[in-house]
């Protein structure tokens, strides 16, 4: 506590610092705009900003807005004021990285680098990031196959077709009838007064034309995240063909591919022309086949992308085989993250499609209580099957 | 140090705050800006907003959030009763068209809801947003101009601007997350459980008469009931609830009497599972230790 950051001298005093305190924070991965760096230094001016306690308290309570950054802050905190560690700000390229090349986010790359040099700057050194540092990253750099396979010569134009319409039908089996909200609507089962007084003005105050409302149906968005591991090159092209189906069908969808990292395919499969959005595919695929690392992949897409396209109306697929090389708790905290953006998860295990198939691989086990369903799907006619299940769900 | 005078007058009306709480707390008087606390059930988050009104003698308006939530029910509806009588006297009197428009859409017609009531009062009122991750992502959207601006466009009359600025204060459980928008207007404090120095306080201060001994004894006993796999971990009402129980049944040490420790273990334990986890051995175990 006692070793206080030195500043340079040119540095132009104490809004200057403050400033620079927040972007050290929003560099760190927390949301603060232009407006927290003056509301930060207003507060600083309604308690005794002498004790560095008081700051942090102070400073906690404007820049913080969930629990995750609340325990964060302290090191960050410590980091930029106390000086510890301040000079691993800036941003480096780390080349055994497997988990970041593929993702454009700048938080896990900056929780590795600093695991050089104690926990000052790791904010997610709680999240496994710790864990896979030994054992795991060397499997996955192992298992990581970098020849590339051309997933054209998987997948088949009609089966796309096929898939198209299956996914059409699940999209319109997964609307969300749950709407607690009444619009205007021409049949409904409730008067919608305010319109009928506005209309009934013009009447004379005879209320003529009873306008009504009722609650509306909402669709789901589904987000599917395809596992091509080695264990799962058996069924890609089954799934493959569904990702690419549902891309067509339903322009809200959203779709991620993993094996050793996570990539976002959303926008390569929207390309109009079939095979060359499957070209496409297979050229950010790179590794396809290899290890796999469901737990980190699937932390990592809590983390970042669920944050903006995942919500209550979401229905997050995933399709894999539930083969880990990462240790199961990596897989339950980041699907009880996930779970809490208010989701349904379903999970598709070609595997349990398999006589006395049990869920006895780690990952999946760890998984199971944080599933809305768990079903098998192998074939496209699998798929279509589970229309009547999503209905109930 | 002034933050220190408000956990003083929060002490006062009985109510523990934390050194952070308090902090937060008079930042959020201080800017004027929401403050939203989050952190398990029991461990006062609502309590703060009601004690705060009674520390600063202001009115507590409470709105209470569920899924489905909306506008008609948390800000504003106009009277449609009235309208339509309105409507009907005026047109029987002869009068139409913009007169009678304008005076069904005035402020005499309009119902206030919590939010609506919690900026037009005359003195400054806590406005209590409870549970707020109960409410659904539309009800934020509706949340963020009146947390940000203090005021309410409502289309046929326009922008009720406030009166006096409300103490505003969010409370989340954490079962969703809530949007950036609604976080970045907010001061944020995280609650946790009390250690146990806070919560022998938090004890002394609502349940004076208690002995020294089974005051320790009760405190220890729910702290270390929170170590354990519990569905629902015991807060701070039913640890206080646990003591007058015992208080009640004239029981002075928790070790004496086991059968009658567990039978006032259901003021604790909330669920079947719980209270099958947690068997007379492990009860008398526990308050061995605690004691």
């Amino acid at each position: 506590m006692t070793r206080v950051t030195r500043f340079a001298s040119r540095d132009s005093g104490p809004a200057a610092r403050v400033g620079g305190f927040i972007a050290h924070l929003r560099h760190n991965g927390l949301r603060l705009g232009v407006a927290e760096a003056d509301l930060a230094l207003n507060a600083l001016t309604h308690v005794h900003a002498i004790s560095p306690l008081e700051c942090r308290r102070a400073l906690r309570a404007v820049c913080t807005g969930c629990k995750e950054e609340a325990e964060q802050f302290d090191a960050l905190f410590d980091s930029y004021w106390l000086d510890a560690g301040r000079v691993k700000q800036k941003v480096m390229p780390s080349n055994s990285s497997t988990l970041e090349d593929g993702v454009h986010s700048n938080r896990t790359a900056k929780g590795q680098d600093a695991g050089t040099v104690g926990t000052a700057t790791a904010p997610d050194a709680s999240q496994g990031d710790a864990d896979s540092d030994g054992t795991g990253k060397l499997i996955a750099t192992k298992a990581r196959n970098l020849s590339r396979k051309d997933l054209r010569d998987l997948v088949q134009p009609d089966e796309i077709a096929q898939a198209t319409d299956i996914a059409r039908r699940l999209g319109a089996a997964l609307r969300d009838t749950r709407s607690r909200r009444r619009i205007a609507a021409r049949k409904g089962d409730r008067l919608h007064f305010r319109k009928i007084m506005r209309h009934s003005l013009s009447t004379g105050g005879e209320p003529i034309k009873l306008l009504r409302k009722r609650r509306p149906d909402r669709t789901r968005k589904i987000v599917a995240l395809c596992d091509v591991s080695g264990s799962m090159t058996v069924y890609a092209q089954v799934f493959l063909a569904f990702l690419a189906g549902l891309m067509r069908a339903d322009s809200a969808a959203d779709a991620y591919l993993f094996h050793t990292r996570l990539v976002r395919i959303t926008e390569a499969l929207r390309d109009k022309d079939t095979m060359r959005a499957i070209g496409r595919m297979s050229l950010m695929a790179d590794g396809f086949g290899g290890g796999s690392k469901i737990g980190p992949s699937l932390a990592l897409f809590a983390d970042t992308y669920a944050r903006r396209f995942v919500d209550g109306r979401s229905v997050v697929l995933i399709l894999s085989d539930g083969y880990d090389t990462a240790p199961p708790e990596t897989m339950a905290r980041a699907l009880s993250k996930l779970k809490k953006r208010g989701c349904k998860i379903i999970w598709l295990n070609p595997l349990k499609g398999w006589r006395d198939y049990a869920p006895v691989a780690a990952g999946m086990a760890a998984a199971l209580p944080y599933l809305d369903l768990f079903s098998a799907a192998n074939t496209l006619d699998d798929l279509a099957a589970l229309e009547r299940e999503l209905v109930t769900l | 140090m002034i933050w220190k005078d408000l956990q003083t007058a929060l002490g006062d009306e009985g109510y523990v705050a934390s050194n952070d709480l308090t902090v937060a707390l008079h930042l959020a008087l201080s800017l004027g800006r929401p403050l939203l606390i989050e952190g398990a059930a029991g461990v006062g988050k609502t309590e703060v907003a009601k004690t705060l009104a009674a520390v600063k003698g202001a009115q507590l308006i409470r709105l209470q959030c569920y899924e489905g939530l909306d506008a008609a029910q948390a800000i504003y509806e106009w009277n449609y009763q009235r309208q339509l009588l309105t409507i009907r006297a005026a047109a029987e009197d002869g009068k139409t068209g913009k007169d009678v428009e304008d005076r069904i859409f005035s402020r005499d017609f309009l119902l206030e809801r919590p939010l609506l009531a919690a900026i037009t009062q005359t003195a400054p009122p806590v406005l209590l947003i409870d549970e707020i991750d109960r409410a659904d992502e539309e009800f934020e959207a509706y949340l963020l101009e009146i947390l940000s601006e203090y005021q309410v466009s409502i289309p046929e009359l326009g922008t009720i601007e406030a009166t006096s600025k409300p103490m505003v204060i969010l409370t989340s459980n954490g079962t969703r997350d809530l949007s950036d928008a609604l976080r970045r207007r907010c001061l944020y404090t995280y609650v946790e459980y009390p250690d146990l120095d806070t919560e022998l306080a938090i004890l002394r201060a609502r349940c004076p008469t208690i002995g020294a001994h089974l005051g320790a004894q009760v405190v220890g006993f729910v702290q270390k009931l929170r170590t354990e796999e519990l569905e629902k971990t015991p807060g701070i009402a039913e640890m206080l609830d646990f003591a007058a129980a015992l208080m009640g049944l004239g029981i002075a040490d928790l070790t004496s009497d086991p059968a009658a420790l567990q039978s006032t273990l259901t003021t604790l334990l909330k669920t079947q599972s719980d209270q099958a986890h947690i068997t007379p051995e492990v009860a008398g175990r526990i308050a061995g230790r605690a004691a």
